[in-house]
């Protein structure tokens, strides 16, 4: 058979625009991934609608919003920022995923752009992102949250919500390239639950012991929760402390942090995959 | 390295992780057009080899070049000339072959519509065409195997390596893997593949280097390293050790060389130089002299006997 052998015309792979050309090809083969297997989707939507039925319902009806509010408004905003940290191990699964199989090996020994790699996985759990927040708006809207700011500040609070999700996919990245074997990724499952319960998005941290409300205030979680419960114009849970009065700021601080830590490891770590 | 004839060229190249030397000096020429064998043992320095060549791993000394590039300096050039298919099928589980194949043409920068004609070419050529749009977690071992070649193949790259290519395969998948790989050097293409089994090495390789350590202990054409091996063995093994002389014996009838005696198993081994007859002469002579016996066999040299030949030891792991 004869066949006629393309020829790659771009030798030089260096340059921002293949770097994001290469990661809109693989941004696209996770979006794929997700219209080939929809159940790993709408399991993660599943769970975290049943979480909020359960705390809106089950829980709610025991729970006291400090200066009065429904618990539903005081939950929901909690829950936005809940699922961004259940993404953690998304990320990870999949980058793990990757390396384990040999795709990533194979990326590496392919002349494309060395980040495209990486930014491709960064925006597609990005977009994963603004769909659950989407579905988890309607959800609450369904069981009778409002957002009573302005619509502007109503969106400053997702871009709030989805710069967590930012910070938190290079937390996840990075434990992918670092962690081997699907037990260790198994491990990130696990902490993602006292990440997320040991903050002010279920209940005050006033209402816990002394040395774990302060655990919890600062947890980076905290900030984005209480926030995005200011611009969301839900009832918050005020506090005394420093951390609790400048939660906008430190919304925008935390996740700024994370990332300054965490994309610069995961990027070594990528580079040392050749050592 | 100026030498227009081989697509291969590695001088004295050396890897230690941390106290373990990986590689301690490897040498190696590939003729453009050839396929060559990298055969040893788990943990001799193959994989590190075919990992360093493809830019995959970073070495401590020596040099290195493919297709005419320095894979230190120039590992960009080298990679839009080289395939690599590893010991896992390393494709998308989730998404189609075909999706798979478009895939990496993209990030090998062909265009989409190019991309997509040179994915249809790929799956008629290695016979996933009806299967393009199936999600690869159904596809069997063999078929898998094929596709990785097939990503491998996108840029039809000058030099293709192949990782331990057969490994976990069943013989049907083996022989398909082995049926494309021989395909594609049959057209131009050179080809280093690694190998835990001298019979792979012996179906695919025009020449074979034989790696212990981190180093080439011997190399040649599969011909010239059996006449070194000794082909085939007979084993024989009796009841009473009394009837191991009579055993060594009636292996002198066929034997190549002097049988070896392993008392504690009451085993006596000799290489045999044809196949045809020798078995049943051995029988005969056993009968003859009244020995009685356990078993008789006739086998290949497993890769121990290789390495005890090639190297004066034994090798250090030998797999299963």
């Amino acid at each position: 058979m004869t066949m006629t052998v393309p020829v790659a015309p771009h030798e030089n792979r260096a340059g921002l625009r293949w770097t994001l050309t290469d990661a809109w090809t693989l941004t696209r083969r996770n979006l794929a991934h997700w219209s080939r297997n929809p159940a790993v989707l709408l399991t993660s939507l599943a769970f975290n609608v049943l979480i909020v039925l359960m705390f809106g319902f089950l829980f709610g009806g025991a729970m006291v919003v400090p200066g009065g509010g429904g618990y539903r408004e005081f939950l929901m905003p909690g829950m936005f920022a809940m699922t961004m940290v259940f993404g953690i191990s998304m990320t990870t699964t999949a980058v793990a995923t990757d390396l384990e199989r040999g795709v990533t090996d194979r990326f590496r020994s392919m002349p494309m752009a060395p980040a495209a790699a990486l930014i491709g996985r960064a925006v597609a759990d990005l977009l994963f992102a603004v769909v659950t927040l989407v579905t988890m708006m309607l959800l609450g809207l369904a069981i009778g949250w409002r957002a009573t700011g302005s619509p502007g500040a109503a969106l400053g609070a997702a871009g709030l919500i989805l710069w967590l999700r930012f910070a938190l996919v290079w937390v996840g990245i990075y434990l992918g390239l670092v962690l081997r074997g699907q037990e260790a990724v198994a491990g990130v499952q696990i902490l993602e639950f006292p990440l997320g319960f040991l903050s002010g998005a279920f209940v005050a941290p006033a209402t816990m012991p002394a040395w774990l409300g302060a655990v919890a205030e600062w947890n980076p979680l905290s900030s984005t929760v209480q926030a995005t419960r200011e611009l969301f114009g839900n009832p918050g849970w005020g506090g005394e402390s420093w951390i609790a009065g400048h939660a906008p700021l430190m919304a925008v601080v935390w996740p700024l942090a994370l990332v300054a830590v965490f994309l610069p490891l995961a990027v070594r770590q990528y580079r040392s995959l050749s050592d | 390295m100026g030498s227009e004839d081989l697509s291969i060229v590695v001088e004295g190249l050396r890897k230690r992780y941390g106290d373990k030397v990986a590689l301690d000096g490897v040498d190696l020429r590939v003729p453009s057009g050839t396929a060559c064998g990298l055969l040893g043992p788990n943990g001799a320095g193959k994989t590190t080899t075919v990992r360093a060549l493809a830019t995959l791993q970073r070495f401590d000394g020596g040099r290195a070049a493919v297709a005419g590039f320095d894979v230190a300096t120039q590992a960009d050039r080298v990679r839009y000339r080289i395939g690599l298919v590893g010991q896992r099928a390393a494709v998308d589980e989730v998404l189609g072959g075909h999706q798979n194949l478009v895939m990496f043409g993209r990030l090998y920068r062909l265009g989409a519509r190019a991309a997509r004609r040179r994915a249809d070419e790929l799956l008629a050529r290695f016979g996933l065409a009806d299967v393009g749009d199936k999600p690869v977690r159904t596809y069997s071992g063999g078929m898998r195997r094929r596709l990785d070649l097939a990503a491998g193949m996108i840029l039809a790259p000058a030099v293709l390596f192949l990782d331990e290519p057969t490994v976990g395969l069943d013989p049907r998948g083996r022989d398909e893997v082995w049926a494309a790989v021989r395909d594609l050097v049959r057209q131009g293409t050179t080809v280093l593949l690694t190998t835990q089994y001298l019979d792979e090495a012996d179906r695919l390789a025009d020449r074979i280097s034989v790696i212990d350590t981190g180093k080439v202990v011997a190399d040649g054409t599969p011909a010239e390293l059996k006449a070194r091996i000794g082909a085939d063995r007979i084993d024989v093994v009796v009841h009473d050790h009394q009837d191991l002389p009579a055993a060594v014996a009636a292996l002198r009838v066929v034997a190549a060389g002097e049988p070896e005696v392993d008392r504690d198993n009451r085993r006596v081994s000799a290489p045999v130089t044809s196949r045809g007859g020798a078995l049943a002469d051995v029988v005969r002579a056993l009968d003859a002299a009244g020995v009685s016996t356990e078993d008789v066999v006739l086998r290949r040299p497993t890769l121990d006997e290789v390495f005890l030949r090639l190297t004066g030891r034994e090798s250090q792991e030998v797999p299963a």
